[in-house]
């Protein structure tokens, strides 16, 4: 293990080297360019010996990550917002042919209209493609769960591709301090893949074929099933990574939740921040907490009720909008949990999320006066 | 139980389903006028006449495409 | 020339009777061989050919999608070769998946200069989704959607160029070809095999659905296409253009018009332009 101070997209870059993909199809955008230059570099230095596919669009990047799977290789690719939301199709066919790609989504805001800066819109409105979601709160988190992502998807009992969110431009483009494992460490976690049913000319097989309803339904319920059995699999590879690289990883993580009154629900980067301000509440007397969603799916109906359904109001924060609906998480939770809910909407765009917001979420919290907020707004400009 | 990925791992399994069923005209084909020139085994959209010009009548779907490409119009095509 | 008697496409597929796909399929297939990767696009021959739980591939097969058949065999590709298996890819994919939907993914693999045999199979329009115009319908066609009527006539716009388009990304290998010249189109496959990096073959196609003919005369009218001119067999050799069959004497368009349904409703004057288009460029390629 070294420390390194990294950004997100290298880390995300080391991950991917100690992992050793067979084949790297990707298509740069902002923000995961870097991404897809550090992979690059690597190649060209040999020190990550993978057949790197410059192609042509995101499309053909997921398109050629599946192929390259089907024919019996571990693969990457990384995208961000237009670009995931342009292998949309695809993500679909991939978690369908219960192919194990790894992808990293640099979590940025879907147009109109365009903007680079980030949100959790685009990975959270692929959230029904099959596709397992964690979310990384800092540099560290996101090289972590490339590395529990492969060894997930390609579980047996699981194999469905899985999809690690890092935030735009708060992790992407922040360096942070951050251990880089060792190859020995990796491969004593990762073991090589072995795929589950390949294109080999000595053992012809078709993958991907047509069903017509005698079939359908019974592939897609299989689906749901390993969706449900990889609960149990995350659970073991996050203790197996904790036991060898001294980091302990859960679907959820509470943050003074014990004791509190009002629990904040969010995921990725905002958590840092919102920590800092349980920490001055709770200076001040008062009961908050929060509550980290590492794992959005599966999502963690268990864990989650646990810990929200002890506290007598829970805000959700959502860095998405389900027009007509509210946010995504928010309505996850209601439907899932008995928590006393309040949804807000906040970062869209790129908006930050300051102390200040957070604050006013606890507040309207308390006295709520609407089922949904829309944090952050310049009521000027509405 | 489905396949995972519904995947198919029986090679040319297709040959469960017989198409024969399908066919209204039947191609006869008369052997003594036959001359070996192939095309009927090439130009089988089905591929079930085998080299000795038997015609593997399970599948056949009674095109008539082999009796049109006949040289010397060796295959009738019959009902049934 | 020698000629496989292994067939590598099963019959009991649900193509129709009289399917020219399934006959350029097993066609190239015999001059492939037996270690041979096939990528289809969506279309027809993918959902003939492999209705679960059954497949018609002997061979190793895979499909994901209708735009992406070269994106997928540039990842097979890839994935064979880090493995040190050296199995030819080839990509099936119909004109509406190779001339509309999958161009830009098509031009991403030629550009790249994958070791892949990207086989159209053109017949011309969407006949999977039940005859539709695409890029590759050729001046004059009815389709469902370019109907004749009042104030039309059919497609107004000539077939794109396809073919021509790929050679014009310097891929070393660019061929036409028709499931009515098997020894041709064969001849073609092989050398497409041999060649290392990227070969493109356009195949004509006749669909017996699609067109309005019998059955029995899906061969037939692949060969009047080009009898009268009206497809033109060659192949582009290192940027090396030639004619691979010139017809003895070239035959009139009329009698390949008249023999579908697609163009019935062209009239005396339509079927003159068609003809005049048509002396034109045999005329310069001295056909």
């Amino acid at each position: 293990m070294v420390k390194k101070v990294f950004t997100a997209n290298r880390s995300v870059a080391e991950a991917v080297k100690l992992a050793k993909p067979q084949v790297v199809p990707v298509y740069p955008i902002t923000p995961q360019t870097t991404i897809s230059e550090y992979l690059a570099q690597f190649v060209a230095d040999g020190d990550l010996k993978a057949e790197y596919i410059r192609v042509e669009s995101e499309h053909s990047a997921i398109s050629a990550a599946l192929g390259a799977s089907g024919a019996g290789v571990r693969v990457f690719t990384a995208t961000s917002s237009q670009g995931l939301a342009l292998m949309h199709e695809i993500l679909f066919a991939a978690a369908g042919m219960r192919s194990p790609i790894v992808l990293v989504d640099a979590n940025r805001a879907l147009s109109a209209p365009l903007s680079i800066w980030n949100d959790q819109q685009d990975t959270i409105s692929e959230r029904d493609s099959g596709w397992l979601q964690i979310y990384a709160e800092n540099a560290q988190e996101a090289l972590d769960a490339v590395l529990i992502a492969y060894r997930v998807a390609e579980d047996r009992d699981v194999l469905l591709p899985c999809m690690v969110c890092i935030d735009g431009y708060f992790l992407t483009h922040t360096v942070e301090p951050l251990d880089v494992p060792s190859q020995e460490e990796v491969d004593q976690f990762l073991p090589p893949y072995k795929p589950y049913a390949f294109l080999d000319p000595e053992n012809p097989m078709s993958i991907g074929t047509f069903t017509d309803p005698e079939y359908y339904m019974e592939a897609r319920y299989a689906i749901e099933e390993a969706m449900e059995r990889s609960k149990e699999v995350i659970a073991k590879a996050n203790e197996e990574f904790a036991e060898i690289f001294g980091r302990k990883y859960d679907f959820i993580e509470p943050y003074q939740c014990d004791d509190a009154e009002i629990i904040i629900v969010a995921m990725g980067s905002v958590c840092g921040t919102i920590k800092d301000v349980i920490d001055s509440l709770r200076d001040e007397g008062e009961k908050i907490g929060l509550l980290k969603l590492r794992v959005f799916r599966p999502f963690p109906t268990q864990e989650m009720k646990e810990v929200l359904e002890k506290a007598s109001k829970v805000a959700v924060l959502d860095k998405n909008i389900s027009f007509g609906m509210g946010g995504v998480l928010y309505n996850n939770i209601k439907s899932k949990t008995n928590a006393d809910a309040y949804g807000f909407i906040a970062g869209l765009g790129g908006r930050d999320i300051t102390p200040e917001y957070i604050k006013e979420i606890v507040a309207k919290t308390k006295n709520p006066t609407r089922e949904i907020e829309w944090i952050g707004l310049k009521k000027e400009e509405v | 139980m489905v396949n995972i990925g519904a995947c198919v791992k029986e090679p040319g399994s297709t040959r469960k389903n017989k198409t024969g069923s399908w066919r209204t005209f039947k191609p006869i084909l008369d052997k003594e006028k036959c001359i070996d020139c192939e095309n009927c085994v090439l130009f089988c959209p089905e591929g079930c006449i085998n080299k000795d010009y038997d015609i593997d009548y399970d599948y056949c779907k009674g095109c008539g495409i082999c009796a049109e490409e006949c040289p010397v119009k060796a295959i009738k095509m019959e009902r049934g | 020339m020698e000629i496989r008697e292994e067939e590598f496409l099963a019959p009991g597929h649900r193509g129709c009777a009289g399917c020219g796909a399934t006959v350029g399929v097993r066609l190239a297939l015999k001059a492939l061989g037996k270690n041979t990767v096939a990528v289809s696009a969506t279309g027809c021959l993918e959902v003939i050919t492999t209705p679960y739980p059954e497949t018609a591939w002997d061979i190793p097969w895979i499909h994901v999608a209708f735009e992406n058949a070269a994106a997928v065999a540039s990842g097979v590709e890839r994935a064979l070769k880090t493995q040190g298996k050296d199995a030819q890819v080839v990509a099936f994919a119909g004109d509406g998946g190779t001339a509309d939907i999958g161009l830009q993914a098509l031009s991403g693999a030629m550009e790249r200069g994958h070791n892949i045999i990207y086989i159209c199979y053109d017949n011309e329009a969407y006949m999977n989704t039940g005859v539709q115009r695409s890029g590759a319908t050729p001046y004059g066609a009815s389709t469902t959607t370019s109907p004749p009527g009042k104030e039309s006539f059919g497609e107004d716009k000539p077939k794109k160029n396809i073919p021509m388009i790929m050679a014009a990304h310097g891929v070393p290998y660019v061929a036409t070809a028709s499931i009515s010249y098997p020894e041709d189109f064969m001849k073609k496959v092989q050398k497409a095999k041999e060649i290392d990096g990227p070969a493109y073959i356009h195949l004509h196609q006749p669909c017996t659905t699609g067109w309005g003919f019998d059955p029995s005369k899906t061969i037939e009218l692949g060969r009047l296409a080009v009898e009268t001119g009206s497809w033109i067999l060659y192949e582009i050799e290192d940027g090396e253009f030639h004619v691979t069959y010139r017809p003895l004497q070239r035959k009139m368009v009329d009698e390949y018009l008249m023999a579908q349904k697609r163009f019935k409703h062209l009239t005396e004057e339509e079927r003159e332009r068609i003809q005049h288009n048509v002396d034109a460029l045999c005329t310069e390629l001295k056909i």
